[in-house]
């Protein structure tokens, strides 16, 4: 796919490209060769000045994923699923919304007794396992081999669950595009659901996701997720900061590295609707998975019990 | 046989007849849950269902009730195996009935594999074993009512 970035986001990010690409060895790694490992990125929020030019790129390059929606939308039944329509607020940046699956995230915080402002790139942390990917009815959320969460839009009928499962309700829908219009548009499905696929086909082609590439500052880092984790520590441990991102719902594949605790910048930051949290967040899959185990003594248990039936059948010679 | 010991056999086939249907109904109910339709349609806004409405709820439920189903089955079998291989046999609905829970149960245990961290299925699998376990489900149900209204058992005496 041609995907071009204008003038003004390429020269912003050339030189932090050439940075990044020394940085993290890519395109090799980001390209996701190496099938066992998957792909994570690090990102130095000390570093982001809050210029959006990662918003921007972000938009430039996934611009042709956007949905385009039939309108008149389809009147659903019952009234109360709710319309989401985004298609006449595009520009809105403030937030994540199903065109624009990056943004700014700022806070104020007290730095050594001097007010800061902290701002934070926010988009789909891809889960290790994600909840949005293995909890999908229909197999429309998908992960692939390196580690990237992506949505189909030619599959996914907007259900939303992927929204409500996801601990950082990441996805956002769009009313009126997808296949719910082929099948039952009043009564089932209500769109499709968008969110950040870390330029999935951009990696694919051995390029840099256009927020890393673009990005005059340096602030992220995309490689093999070990490394990753192992660059995370260093830095922390060099800055005296906090590591977030690692252990949270399981694992994820964006790690941020803050000079500030992550609890101080979770109070600092708006939160809603499209602008998620930074509090801690347990592993969501873990619970049923632990269950998974006894699904396989499950036959083993049954087996027991009819022979132990058997057997005191044949000793009372029944 | 005296008429104590048939009444207790009648029990027992009785016990296992409604464990086998409340537990089906039970899995379709909590893997109904796993489709985003009982809050659309306000089930889950009927008291004492609002846990349907939760999908971590009615996931790790479904888990729950599959350990149960295939303990179950599993004992059917074997129970079948080793005591009544030669006064019963399975009648053709039965062996009807007895494929579409093997492709149910084989479908959903791969569904769980691709639940767990690092499984590596491809996209497309993914949505084939989603499409087949429902499907699956649906032919069940059909088959079930067809043979409750006919009157075809699943097994007859040799």
């Amino acid at each position: 796919m041609a995907q071009k970035i204008s003038r003004r986001s390429f020269l912003k990010g050339t030189v932090a490209t050439a940075c990044s690409l020394a940085a993290a060895g890519i395109p090799e790694s980001a390209s996701g060769a190496d099938d066992k490992q998957q792909l994570a990125t690090l990102l130095d929020i000390r570093k982001c000045i809050g210029c959006e030019a990662c918003v921007e790129a972000c938009r430039e390059v996934n611009n042709k994923k956007y949905p385009v929606p039939k309108k008149p939308f389809p009147k659903m039944y019952p009234d109360k699923v709710p319309v989401m329509d985004w298609s006449e607020k595009q520009d809105v940046t403030d937030r994540l919304t199903p065109y624009n699956w990056l943004y700014i995230q700022r806070a104020f915080v007290n730095i050594n007794g001097k007010e800061t402002e902290i701002t934070i790139p926010r988009r789909c942390m891809h889960c290790i396992n994600p909840a949005c990917v293995k909890l999908c009815p229909w197999g429309a959320a998908r992960q692939l081999k390196n580690g990237i969460s992506r949505i189909d839009p030619e599959i996914c009928l907007g259900g939303a669950k992927c929204k409500a499962v996801c601990p950082w309700h990441i996805p956002q829908r769009q009313t009126g595009v997808g296949l719910y219009l082929d099948i039952l548009p009043s009564l089932a499905g209500n769109g499709v659901m968008f969110k950040c696929d870390r330029c999935y086909n951009r990696i694919a082609e051995g390029k840099l996701p256009a927020c890393i590439e673009v990005c005059p500052e340096d602030v992220q880092t995309i490689g093999p997720r070990d490394k990753i984790i192992k660059k995370a520590h260093e830095l922390a441990k060099e800055i005296n900061g906090y590591i977030y991102g690692e252990k949270e719902n399981g694992g994820t594949n964006t790690i941020y590295v803050s000079p500030v605790p992550f609890q101080q910048l979770h109070k600092a930051v708006e939160k809603g609707e499209g602008k998620p949290h930074l509090s801690p967040v347990k592993d969501t899959m873990a619970d049923a998975n632990k269950l998974a185990t006894a699904m396989i003594i499950a036959p083993i248990a049954g087996v027991a019990a009819a022979a132990g039936k058997f057997y005191k059948m044949t000793k009372s010679g029944e | 046989m005296n008429l104590r010991h048939k009444d207790t056999r009648k029990n027992k086939k009785n016990i296992i007849r409604y464990f086998y249907l409340i537990n089906v109904f039970l899995l379709i109910l909590t893997g109904s849950g796993q489709m985003p339709i009982f809050n659309r349609y306000y089930i889950a806004d009927i008291p004492g269902l609002g846990w349907l409405g939760e999908f971590y709820v009615t996931h790790y439920m479904h888990y729950l009730f599959a350990i149960m189903f295939i303990a179950f089955i599993t004992y059917i079998i074997t129970d079948y195996l080793l005591s009544k291989l030669k006064s019963i046999k399975i009648t053709s609905s039965g062996y009807f009935r007895g494929g579409i829970i093997s492709g149910v149960v084989i479908t959903g245990g791969l569904l769980v594999i691709r639940n767990l961290r690092g499984s590596g299925f491809e996209p497309d699998f993914i949505i084939f074993l989603d499409l087949s376990h429902l499907g699956l489900v649906i032919m069940l149900l059909i088959a079930g009512v067809y043979c409750a209204v006919s009157k075809k058992r699943w097994t007859e005496n040799k």
